[in-house]
């Protein structure tokens, strides 16, 4: 006998195969015992009891009309929402331009379409951002090229939503990089003011950050500087989202083995080289699965800048419903804005889902 | 010479922090010229003296007595008693309704797990202030008139008013006994190691005993004092409810929004907890012959606390500082009564310095409390 042969003299104990599940009758799952039984009853109910909410929804619901004022007569309203489609769109923008909008949210989604995949990853899609955010906020102002201009208080709608998401998050993740390093510092200074901004701004409600933004920020500034409504509010939006996705990346930070700096430490490369070229890559590259959680918070905390008066899908949502020819369809409204931001979030989530399978799987390879 | 102090680690450590405190002195002392420049510019007057000004506005409800009579000053602690009585009520309820949507989420039946994952996924995407708004647009246009009021249950009326529920109404002595029960519960519970052992009850007679200690207590209090509580109920008269307790469009559609949004997460919450207690421990309780109620209360909850503790702990936060969206409702919570003060006065700075300052408390004092508790929890585990 060998040594690597380890074979018990005994004989090996028959594989045992693992037990096959049972699959059980579908009676005696939902009338197996007491428990399932109740269960059934209850969730039964529950569902019985959704039937009127569901025949209001969909089969006495309008869907066209030719009266505005009887559209709510016995269901849902939907007519109002294909009146009212591209209002709630696109706000206030001028008709005769809102095809630039559109193109707008053509090039987000062709933007997020091409960062979906992990291997394009790198800098020549960061360089791709960048200009595409330039491109759609010049489409969106104009003044060049012809095109006329559009103040933002005529902005709104859905660009507005995405815009204001999209550009929080890009504007906050740089502060939120130096947050994450500085709250890891070992230098007091950076490291309590790290503290400081990030525990402050956590500890305040959104509303309590907008109402800063949109009334003491014009006191805070020189007489002469003006930043326009849309503009405080992204940058309330921006600190915002800067220290929560502080936190995110301390986490990704901390998660990185020691062995890395001390490595570099021994192979005398500078400290803020280090930081770039070995800290930094590995730490985001980690987080971006959660970072992806923070997207869904920012998409959502975006409809909250319908309390300071910024006129994004949700405002404009409510301000069509006030159409006096219609029979104020608050709820179709808020129904049709709400299934927007599920597609959005949902799909979010679901990204969020297979990339971290996928991570996974490359991690344990 | 520069050079040699560039390289010195030292020096560049102090230099850089000390250049980073300059740096921020200057920015707040901008920040500051700039807004004593900006108020004399619009000759507003800072300070806290407005405070002690009759305020002047209505205030719709409230958990505090507050009338328009009353001080700026009375305005924002009723402000703030709605806020922290909002906050109480929607972490309770949630936390309830997460309980059950958790354990649903658990559950083997599939209609019923289906259920609650298709719940958990609908509210968790979308925003709070959508389900706010569509709660009340709901309560203020698909409601009838207060004259074909709906009436599902005796006593309860359901109508563009807002809901009206039986009242109960306690007098002086009915308080004392509300007061006497609870305290003689909580003495028990206090001392139920000592009751437990004096009693040799070991087993799981010590709930029951403690059950009908406490009943026995209730009914003997009940008999004293019963004829002082009265029980009021709402009916309609004229062209409106009277008796009964009323609540508001405002304060509904705001309770049914907050629990429903916050216990998808906290049903999220728990089940996790839950699920990351490993199935080993199950079969060990079981090997080591603890009953399965025993295995649950004794092996399984503790560790699942652990786990859930700390984002439970973020979750009632995140619902305090949600309470803010009522807002959006007319819900006259703190930032509401803020808002309305500032339009009133003028006194931004110092409104709004109140506001982020109530909440700062609020934050600080929930995650204090909730890390004495985990503290209390990981010992158990230390043990």
């Amino acid at each position: 006998m060998t040594i690597t042969d380890t074979t018990p003299i005994l004989g090996r104990p028959a594989l045992a195969t693992p037990p096959r599940r049972s699959r059980k009758p579908v009676v005696h799952v939902f009338f197996g015992d007491l428990a399932a039984t109740s269960l059934t009853v209850a969730t039964g109910f529950l569902l019985l009891s959704m039937i009127p909410a569901i025949n209001w929804a969909v089969f006495d619901a309008n869907w066209t009309t030719g009266d505005p004022a009887t559209c709510r007569e016995g269901g849902a309203c939907w007519a109002f929402i294909a009146a009212k489609f591209r209002f709630i769109i696109f706000g206030v923008y001028p008709p005769d331009q809102q095809w630039r909008p559109l193109v707008v949210m053509g090039l987000i989604i062709t933007m997020v379409l091409a960062s979906l995949s992990p291997r394009l990853w790198g800098r020549k899609l960061a360089y791709g951002w960048v200009a595409a955010i330039a491109a759609m906020l010049t489409l969106m102002w104009g003044g060049v090229l012809g095109m006329a201009l559009v103040p933002t208080s005529s902005w709104g709608g859905l660009p507005v939503t995405l815009l204001l998401a999209l550009l929080s998050l890009g504007l906050g993740f740089p502060f939120a990089v130096f947050l994450a390093l500085g709250r890891r510092s070992k230098l007091p200074v950076p490291r309590l003011l790290s503290i400081l901004t990030i525990e402050l701004v956590r500890g305040l409600p959104l509303v309590g950050l907008l109402f800063v933004a949109s009334i003491l920020l014009p006191l805070l500034l020189p007489a002469g500087w003006t930043i326009d409504k849309l503009g405080r509010t992204l940058a309330a939006l921006t600190v915002f989202a800067a220290a929560y996705l502080a936190e995110v990346i301390r986490g990704g930070l901390q998660g990185l083995p020691p062995g890395q700096v001390e490595a570099a430490k021994a192979l005398g490369i500078p400290g803020w080289k280090t930081v770039w070229h070995i800290v930094l890559p590995q730490a985001l590259q980690k987080v971006i699965p959660p970072l992806t959680n923070t997207a869904i918070v920012m998409v959502k905390n975006t409809s909250l800048v319908l309390i300071v008066g910024v006129f994004d899908m949700l405002s404009a949502s409510r301000v069509a419903a006030t159409d006096p020819l219609w029979p104020a369809p608050y709820v179709e409204s808020y129904v049709f804005v709400a299934a927007i931001y599920f597609v959005i979030c949902f799909g979010i989530s679901n990204y969020a889902r297979w990339l971290e399978s996928r991570v996974q799987a490359r991690t344990y390879r | 010479m520069i050079a040699a102090l560039w390289d010195n680690r030292r020096f560049r450590n102090w230099g850089g922090q000390l250049l980073l405190l300059g740096g921020l002195a200057a920015l707040l002392i901008w920040l500051v010229t700039n807004t004593v420049a900006n108020l004399d510019a619009r000759g507003i007057r800072v300070g806290f003296d407005f405070l002690s000004r009759p305020a002047n506005f209505p205030i719709s409800e409230s958990v505090l007595p507050y009338d328009p009579a009353d001080t700026f000053l009375w305005a924002y602690i009723t402000g703030v008693g709605n806020t922290v009585a909002i906050s109480i009520l929607a972490i309770a309820l949630s936390t309830a309704l997460g309980l059950i949507v958790g354990l649903a989420r658990r559950s083997q039946h599939p209609l019923t797990s289906g259920v609650a994952s298709v719940f958990v996924t609908t509210v968790r995407n979308m925003p709070l202030i959508v389900h706010l708004l569509f709660w009340y647009a709901l309560a203020t246009t698909a409601l009838p008139a207060p004259r074909e009021a709906l009436n599902p249950l005796p006593g309860v009326f359901l109508s563009l008013r807002g809901l009206y529920i039986p009242a109960l109404e306690l007098d002086a002595n009915a308080a004392a006994f509300v007061g006497c029960l609870l305290a003689s519960l909580a003495l028990l519970v206090a001392f139920r190691r000592k009751v437990v052992s004096y009693f040799r009850l070991e087993g799981g007679g010590a709930g029951l005993l403690l059950l009908a200690v406490s009943a026995a207590f209730a009914l003997f209090w009940a008999a004293l004092f019963i004829p002082a509580t009265s029980l009021s109920l709402p009916e309609y008269k004229g062209f409106n409810f009277s008796g009964g307790l009323r609540l508001s469009p405002e304060f509904a559609a705001l309770m049914v929004g907050l629990v429903i949004y916050t216990s998808a997460f906290i049903g999220e919450i728990i089940r996790g907890g839950i699920d990351a207690v490993p199935a080993g421990q199950w079969e060990a309780g079981r090997a080591i012959g603890l009953s399965e109620r025993h295995t649950l209360t004794h092996v399984i909850i503790p560790q699942a606390l652990r786990i859930i503790i700390p984002p439970m702990t973020s979750q009632y936060l995140s619902t305090v500082k949600n309470t803010t969206l009522a807002l959006a409702v007319g819900y006259p919570e703190l930032g509401l009564v803020v808002g309305t003060v500032i339009n009133q006065t003028g006194q931004a700075i110092e409104s709004i310095a109140l506001l982020l300052g109530t909440f700062l408390t609020i934050s600080l004092a929930v995650s204090l409390f909730m890390n004495w508790y985990n503290a209390r929890v990981a010992l158990v585990e230390a043990r």
